[in-house]
């Protein structure tokens, strides 16, 4: 008869909170700074130069085809081989930040293009300029319509982020890594820390199809 | 600043004005002198040109060969700057509305004016709120597109152009879309335009209308302007077969 | 520090890679076996099937892989199976393929017209029939480029199963690392070839895509 004892586990619910804390705030960072990378990326890819075309999906193909463990293990003990020693927390962020900037760029770039021609026919006719005219007229609509795709792959990141464990990051699949040989209850740890992953993927949603149309796409 | 040759003076003035896409040859010689407050209804079949025109005027369209000008001023199609000085001259309402679907009936009138004229935002929302009632729809300053029929949604559409204070509106089947019983409401706002002394370039299928309201019909075939005169020239007395056979369809 | 030549480290990195492609497509048979049958399951009319398989699906899309990883590793163990690795990788990998792909291929039924249903309906076919002869045969034809595309979502997959100590491409690459000392080396050949091995399929998906809304 297999015994569990999620009491000792619990126990450790300061070193759970600092771990989750840490990956929500990793996460909260990447969103952001990913999603402004992926627009950016998405505006080179339709409207750049073909130098900028070509790099930028360069870049796009380069982290959608490698396991973001390969992306992250790259920036943390890879690059101070070129003097760029980056602390663990910072080579996290950077890592995520530039992997959703990727899938961002494709999905933004998706709802970039399907703007009614209309739009844009509006646009030039009421005298705006192409920046007032991406940022006004253009983007929040395409945000609308891109947003349940946008917000699967930020919960997608969220989740990858267990792997920055690895790293030594005090983040939540390490608080469970540290639980579990402290207390030798490995299965009784991880299945915590999972289903701690999985209400925080469920409120992270919540919170993303909240937050869109107050704030990001205006529904004003 | 030119001025033409032809008394009183062309608001909108074009000569011998070719396009082509690609190989298809779609306006073959326009020449056609719009006065202020004029307005001016086009007419004709599908594929005769007459909306290729209209978007010549505002610039959505380049052409080859010709010339246009707008108060006195030639199109200069390489020169962002001066492409947004003339549309913030010419306006244009369209038969799809395109009004933006993420604002908005006010926020819609307010957008352009804010950026493109640089007014403050509470000037801005007050102009705004007086033209959408000009066009009978004040109470519905905080509704989305999407919550308006397709005649609010066009008469939301005029407002918006003609917050930029344009010298001219240019007006392509601004009614085609639209259900049979919505028509009207619409038409109502352009003949108070037309009252008002707007000058005025329609391209329409609305022939009652353009019978009551205009100064000129200009009916276009294959490219070439046919025939051009007044309502009671064209409807009454077509002189070539081309325009009778379009009238008596 | 032992001295290995760049050919050493690339077949060494090319031996580990066999074993990638092996567990990935170990999972794809297998998920993709398992996905179907679950996919079956989603679209009977019997209470609380088709609930359960959504929260399957749901759990798998809403945790991390490693953490999957993790359970089934010490979960085994504590039933008692002395298992390695791979067997633990290969037993989650399946599992989670399974979930991803009978979520994808739900929505490729889904985007079969509800027509279809009726008119087999009418004709008396059995559920499993109506599924065999109509349903599925036209959801095939949606399903082939996001399939293709989850492939690559395998592979990149497997690196975590160097975290449970599986020696595939990543846990070489690691060992090269520390071997040789030279991270940026080590982790460039691995990164070239994992893309080596995914770009292929990710330009063939989307080719299928491209054709399919041609």
């Amino acid at each position: 008869m297999i015994e569990f004892d999620f009491g000792t586990v619990l126990a450790q619910w300061p070193m759970l909170l600092r771990g989750l804390v840490l990956t929500v705030v990793l996460t909260a960072i990447s969103a952001v700074l990913g999603a402004l990378l992926g627009t950016a990326c998405a505006w080179a890819r339709l409207h750049g130069g073909p130098l900028l075309k070509r790099g930028v999906g360069a870049y796009v193909e380069l982290v959608r085809n490698t396991p973001f463990i390969i992306q992250l293990f790259f920036i943390f003990f890879g690059l101070p081989s070129l003097g760029l020693r980056l602390s663990v927390e910072v080579a996290c962020v950077l890592a995520m930040v530039l992997n959703l900037g990727a899938y961002a760029c494709e999905i933004v770039r998706a709802g970039l293009q399907t703007t009614p021609k209309g739009q844009l026919e509006a646009a030039m006719s009421l005298a705006l300029t192409p920046w007032q005219t991406f940022s006004r007229v253009v983007l929040p609509p395409a945000l609308a319509r891109i947003w349940p795709a946008l917000v699967s792959q930020i919960i997608i990141v969220m989740l990858g982020s267990a792997v920055c464990g690895q790293i030594s990051a005090e983040e939540l699949s390490q608080a469970a890594n540290l639980i579990s040989s402290r207390t030798f209850r490995s299965f009784e740890s991880y299945i915590i820390v999972t289903g701690i992953y999985l209400l925080l993927a469920m409120a992270l949603r919540q919170l993303l199809y909240w937050v869109g149309p107050r704030f990001i796409f205006s529904r004003r | 600043m030119t001025q033409t040759s032809n008394p009183p003076f062309a608001l909108v003035d074009i000569q011998g004005l070719h396009k082509s896409f690609g190989a298809t040859e779609v306006l073959k010689g326009i020449d056609l002198q719009v006065g202020r407050k004029e307005v001016v209804c086009i007419i004709g079949k599908s594929g005769s040109g007459k909306s290729t025109l209209l978007r010549c005027i505002n610039g959505l369209e380049s052409f080859e060969r010709g010339s246009l000008s707008v108060d006195g001023q030639a199109l200069k199609h390489g020169d962002a700057n001066a492409m947004r000085e003339l549309r913030q001259q010419v306006g244009m309402i369209f038969q799809s509305f395109n009004l933006f679907p993420h604002l908005s009936a006010g926020r819609n009138v307010m957008l352009a004016p804010t950026l493109a004229k640089n007014i403050p935002k509470d000037d801005a929302r007050t102009r705004a709120q007086t033209l959408l009632e000009r066009v009978g729809l004040g109470h519905l300053f905080d509704r989305m597109p999407d919550q308006l029929s397709g005649g609010q949604q066009q008469r939301v559409a005029i407002a918006r152009a003609l917050a930029m204070s344009p010298t001219v509106l240019l007006c392509d089947e601004i009614t085609s879309a639209l259900d049979p019983e919505l028509v009207g409401e619409v038409l109502q706002v352009v003949e108070m335009l037309a009252a008002d002394g707007m000058t005025l370039i329609l391209v329409t299928h609305e022939m009652a209308f353009a019978r009551k309201v205009s100064d000129r019909v200009v009916f276009m075939h294959q490219g070439l302007i046919h025939e051009a005169g007044t309502p009671d020239e064209i409807f009454n007395h077509p002189k070539t077969p081309e325009l009778r056979q379009f009238l008596s369809m | 520090m032992v001295q290995f030549s760049l050919w050493d480290i690339f077949t060494f990195l090319l031996g580990a890679a066999r074993w990638t492609v092996a567990l990935s497509l170990i999972a794809f048979v297998g998920g993709g076996l398992a996905g179907l049958g679950l996919l079956m399951l989603r679209f009977t009319k019997l209470p609380g099937v088709s609930t359960a398989v959504a929260w399957y699906v749901q759990i798998f899309q809403g945790t991390p892989l490693l953490m999957q990883l993790f359970l089934v590793y010490f979960g085994l163990a504590l039933l008692g199976m002395d298992t390695s690795p791979l067997v633990a990788a290969a037993i989650c990998l399946t599992l989670y393929a399974s979930a991803y792909l009978t979520e994808i291929w739900r929505g490729c039924v889904n985007a079969v017209p509800q027509g279809q249903w009726e008119a087999s309906t009418s004709l008396a076919l059995t559920y499993t029939e109506q599924m065999r002869y109509v349903i599925l045969p036209q959801a095939m034809r949606v399903a082939i480029a996001p399939t293709v595309g989850f492939m690559v979502q395998i592979i990149k997959g497997t690196a975590l199963a160097s975290v449970i100590g599986f020696v595939e491409l990543t846990k070489a690459g690691q060992m090269i690392s520390n071997a040789t000392y030279q991270p940026f080396l080590a982790y460039c050949f691995v990164g070239l070839l994992y893309f080596v091995l995914c770009y292929p399929l990710s330009w063939w998906s989307q080719r299928l895509e491209n054709r399919r809304l041609a």
